[in-house]
């Protein structure tokens, strides 16, 4: 059993202009201490997604099909009490805007220490100190007087290590990490991504690392998976899918992605835009832009072919 | 926390001017006013001469520049005259009555915060809920009735109708004597020295007015809570409380309300300088004894001193006011405390 599975999921939001289709049958799993990448433009719904599986989406959502299984606990159907004793323990989140996911009006090692306070059976002061340790392991300078800052104290990078120290508290089983280390210079990102992974080693703590840098995934992940319009289009071990990606999307990812060696001029962007995700959309969202596409793409809903760990959605897979 | 105090030094300071051009514009105003108070005293059936006689007697025969000149030397002193009609001077009269004012006051806000900020909450955490349109409503209803007009209503139902409130007639009823002046607040008076039956006379008073007051607060506050937690709920960092596991109670009060607050505190400021001018009518409906109905009672009578006291206690309240609105503020946001 993998420790995260989503089946077949299906989340739709209400809106005053409509019903915007933001993930439809999206299937992934995460096995223990495993690294999943989740790669895609803007819009593509990986946010939509790593909310769904913690459970804390737009109360706009609905979720019209499928099942996100967490040690083989259907979260979906799971009480809120139930889900609460998970969420910071079992399960955390790196969010994509540090600044603005942190409480601006308490102190940042207090906000580190709630989440202590509630999961780890510690007193406040135990928890006070906890929380200045794994400011510490961040690499926060001083963490004994960062730890009574505020978030307007800090800069951005400061406060994206806040965020890792917060999720990262509780030694969680799954990680989500959507873009963790965007606004941090390389150094510290490096740094950030080698704790993540050491704690990946040490407890097998499963990651689902979300992030545009396409770089950052073939580095740090064992398996990526690629998104398009809701879709999941393409899931593949990394080496494998740079060596030969199969879905027309990954190969135009894969090029649009600057790379010491290749020329500039081979850097050309995805021709097109995401389509609008309200009403009517083609079996295949991709279709509008694809250089591969026929007639026969429309027809029904795409084959999805399952060998050796790879999934492509495409009608004509490389 | 040194920098609060700087900055409510530097509050005060600001404030001075203001308080300098109330004194100002309150002096030329009275002047102002029709009627002639030497003539009111006088009475209808004096003649000229005692006319003159009483007008020499107050200095108000005198230019305008020397009687203003006469009035800040007195002010200096803290004297602010003698009114004409209780013969006290005004500085007595009006802390006498102060306390009248500001327990009604105080316990119609109190009222208001008590059912605002929980039906703003409800009604932000469960929007198109009945809860919610309660709240609606309720915010609605408030904004329409005027002040005087919600007092002579619940006036009308429970005292004329039902029989459930005493007499609209002051602090006390006939049979029940004040409590010992400590802080000259009934209710807290009364219980310090243990005198319940007042206390419990007392209440009975100040049940109606305190609500006429309150429904007329409600309105404002539970609009801003409900609208500052919907902004709040939905923002980032509600989310990642959330992500954190942390319990309903502290996602909705540590992290979401006391942010929420910060909008409810700049209106609680305005509502509560509101309440100020509510005030006089309210106490003129129910035979309050506060400074609102002395001051009216003055204009009429074209008592100057009075009406320059009321003025001037109401300025300064309205700073000092301001200034626990700011000190709340600072402290529930540290961007105002560490920033300032
Ligand atoms: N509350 C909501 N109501 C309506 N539509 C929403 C809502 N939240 C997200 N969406 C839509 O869902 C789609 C996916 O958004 P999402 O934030 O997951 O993208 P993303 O892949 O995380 O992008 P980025 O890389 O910029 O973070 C977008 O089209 C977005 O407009
Ligand atoms: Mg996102």
């Amino acid at each position: 059993m993998m420790l995260l599975e989503i089946d077949n999921l299906s989340l739709n939001f209400r809106t005053r202009s409509g019903v915007v289709k933001a993930l439809e049958d999206v299937s992934l799993s995460v096995g223990r201490g495993e690294t999943l990448g989740v790669v895609g433009e803007s819009g593509s719904g990986k946010s939509v997604l790593s909310f769904a599986v913690m459970g804390i989406s737009d109360a706009a959502a609905t979720v019209s099909q499928g099942a996100i299984r967490f040690e083989g606990l259907d979260l979906l159907k799971a009480g809120p009490s139930d889900l609460d004793e998970l969420r910071g323990a079992e399960m955390a989140m790196i969010f994509q805007n540090p600044r603005t996911a942190l409480n601006p009006i308490r102190p940042v090692g207090r906000q580190i220490a709630d989440v202590l306070l509630r999961h780890a059976g510690v007193t406040r002061a135990q928890a006070q100190d906890k929380a200045v340790e794994m400011l510490a392991r961040v690499r926060i300078p001083d963490p004994e007087r960062r730890a009574k800052a505020y978030p307007f104290e800090m800069s951005g990078g400061m406060c994206q290590r806040v965020m890792i120290a917060l999720a990262l508290a509780c030694s969680p089983k799954l990680l989500i990490a959507d873009e963790p280390t965007t606004g941090l210079d390389v150094t510290t990102q490096a740094a950030i991504m080698d704790l993540v992974g050491e704690l990946a080693r040490e407890s097998r703590m499963a990651t689902l690392l979300i992030t545009h840098d396409l770089g950052l995934a073939a580095e740090r992940c064992d398996r990526i998976a690629v998104m398009h319009a809701g879709h999941v289009v393409e899931v593949a071990p990394t080496a494998e899918l740079f060596a030969r990606p199969r879905h027309p999307y990954t190969a135009r990812l894969i090029s649009t992605t600057p790379r010491p060696g290749a020329s500039l001029a081979a850097l050309e962007p995805i021709p097109g835009s995401l389509p609008d995700l309200r009403g009517e959309l083609a079996p295949c969202r991709y279709s509008a832009r694809c250089h591969l596409y026929q007639a026969e793409c429309d027809a029904g809903p795409l084959p999805r072919q399952d060998d050796n760990g790879r999934m492509v959605a495409c009608r004509r897979p490389a | 926390m040194p920098v609060l105090v700087s900055l409510v030094l530097r509050r005060l300071l600001g404030a001075l001017p203001s308080i300098a051009a109330v004194v100002v514009v309150t002096f030329v105003l009275t002047r102002a006013l029709p009627g002639d108070p030497a003539a009111y005293f006088a009475g209808p059936a004096a003649d000229a001469q005692s006319v003159e006689e009483i007008r020499r007697k107050l200095g108000l025969d005198k230019p305008l520049p020397v009687q203003f000149l006469a009035y800040l030397g007195d002010l200096a002193q803290g004297e602010m005259g003698t009114s004409l009609i209780t013969g006290q001077p005004v500085s007595a009269d009006i802390l006498a009555r102060l306390p009248a004012s500001v327990e009604l006051t105080l316990c119609g806000l109190a009222l208001a915060l008590a059912v605002s900020l929980p039906l703003g909450v409800a009604a932000a955490t469960r929007p198109g809920s009945w809860v919610d349109h309660m709240a609606r409503v309720i915010s609605t209803a408030g904004v329409s009735l005027p002040v005087f007009f919600t007092g002579l209503l619940l006036v009308y139902i429970f005292y004329y109708l039902l029989g459930w409130a005493p007499a609209p007639m002051g602090r006390l009823d006939l049979f029940a004597s004040a409590p010992t002046t400590i802080t000259g607040f009934y209710l807290v008076d009364s219980l310090i020295t243990g005198q319940f039956a007042t206390f419990r006379a007392a209440a009975a008073q100040l049940v109606l007015p305190a609500l006429t007051l309150g429904l007329f607060a409600l309105a404002p506050l539970t609009r801003m809570t409900r609208a500052s937690m919907l902004g709040v709920l939905g923002s980032d960092f509600i989310r990642t409380a959330r992500a954190g596991g942390l319990s309903r109670g502290t996602v909705l009060v540590t992290y979401a309300l006391r942010n929420a607050l910060l909008p409810v505190v700049t209106t609680l400021g305005m509502v509560f300088s509101f309440l100020l001018g509510a005030n006089v009518l309210v106490e003129k409906v129910f035979a309050w004894p506060g400074i609102g109905s002395y001051a009216i009672e003055a204009l009429v009578a074209s008592d100057y001193a009075p009406v320059q006291g009321f003025i001037l206690t109401m300025a300064i309240m309205y700073v000092g006011l301001n200034l626990m609105i700011d000190i709340l503020y600072g402290l529930i946001d540290p961007r105002v405390r560490i920033e300032a």
